[in-house]
């Protein structure tokens, strides 16, 4: 008979054993409030297709304290998602060369980053200048 | 050996299968000079203060790969990881994470070698050449592709620092599909259809949820996340149909 009796530790509580897994499941978890976020813009095109009393009425409730909590939070958590998201995006790129030199990961976050910074300015001097 | 003027405490999880019901640490008091590593000092314990400890090692300088420890809860070569940078604190030394414990510092690695073998890791070309035709060519561009992939010493810290494998041990994990993809990646290979089941299935690339801790820990900058991650793209393009298109000059079986 085999001597072996190998000892199989439980997952139990994984990802609180170490910050980087504790990073990721925030970053998971930001998902959530990019969902919730989406989902009161749906509701707001679909109050305005229904008249502008309706879209008043949403509109209303977006001065709602809580809902202004809500949003506050969520631009924190969703600027987050999108420094995470382009974070890990070069990963699944194919390897790209300029010159015979392989472009870093990190300048390919960057990009993403950049791009992510100057369209959210742009909606945002296009909406106040709508205003 | 003139300087041990330091005692570090080392705390190594002990388990004997023939006496043990469950893992407990043990804790050994360790003179140590400035360049020695955690290895080392578990050759000290086993040679002056307690021989029974058992622990895989070999070639002391990040080559073999059998060293492989849960140093301080992050997985590491303990011959590559030093004492000094931990004293005045204790270290703890554990088995790696998400494997079965045979005894002490030792794991099963069963699984892992049954994947290994299962992604075919050799060049599969679609016609092997004659003696007469000559050697492969490939240019230095060529061989970017996959080098660093080709780096990998199964040391399997990726494993150890990838819960999905804790959590789903049918995963094919990073190692195996980093390699998996050093040949596909390979212009000398045509492979890509002998090895798509392992891509495709399930356990293959899709369970990876990029955490990308396996990349962080990994010793010889393999970077496996990238190669599974790549390769999510190639199996929805194989999946669509279009991959064989796409790939340079054909597959073979």
């Amino acid at each position: 008979m085999s001597a072996r009796k190998p000892y199989v530790r439980s997952m139990d509580g994984w990802w609180r054993r170490n910050p980087f897994f504790m990073r990721y499941m925030v970053r998971e978890a930001s998902a959530v409030f990019l969902a919730i976020y989406a989902v009161i813009l749906l509701a707001g095109v679909f109050r305005l297709s229904q008249g502008a009393a309706a879209y008043e009425a949403w509109l209303a409730a977006l001065r709602n304290p809580l809902a202004i909590v809500f949003h506050g939070i969520a631009l924190l958590v969703v600027a987050y998602h999108a420094y995470t998201w382009w974070k890990v995006m070069p990963k699944t790129m194919p390897m790209l060369h300029v010159g015979g030199r392989r472009i870093p990961e990190m300048a390919l976050s960057a990009v993403g980053w950049a791009a992510t910074l100057a369209a959210s300015l742009v909606v945002y001097v296009l909406v106040r200048g709508l205003s | 050996m003139a300087d041990n003027t330091r005692t570090i405490e080392i705390e190594v999880l002990r388990y004997r299968p023939e006496q043990d019901q469950e893992p407990f640490y043990q804790t050994f008091s360790v003179p140590f000079a400035d360049d020695w590593s955690v290895l080392q000092g578990l050759q000290y314990i086993k040679d002056d203060l307690d021989s029974s400890l058992s622990f895989r090692w070999s070639c002391r300088m990040a080559i073999c790969g059998s060293c492989g420890y849960m140093i301080d809860g992050v997985p590491k070569l303990g011959c590559r990881t030093f004492l000094r940078h931990y004293y005045p604190h204790k270290v703890r030394v554990g088995p790696l994470e998400n494997f079965p414990i045979e005894r002490d510092l030792v794991v099963g690695i069963d699984d892992f070698i049954g994947k290994l073998e299962g992604i075919k890791p050799y060049i599969i070309p679609r016609e092997p050449r004659t003696l007469e035709q000559g050697e492969y060519l490939q240019t230095p561009a060529q061989r970017d592709q996959y080098e660093q992939y080709s780096s990998c010493i199964n040391c399997l810290l990726c494993y150890a620092a990838c819960p999905q494998y804790g959590l789903n041990p049918g995963f094919t994990g990073p190692a195996a599909l980093a390699l998996l993809h050093r040949y596909n990646a390979d212009s000398r290979d045509q492979g890509w259809e002998a090895r798509q089941e392992v891509v495709n299935a399930e356990d293959g690339v899709w369970r990876c949820m990029l955490i990308g801790y396996c990349s962080e820990v990994c010793p010889k900058g393999v970077d496996p996340a990238h190669a599974i991650n790549q390769n999510k793209v190639n199996s929805t393009l194989d999946y669509f149909g279009v991959l064989k298109f796409l790939l340079p000059k054909g597959a073979a079986k």
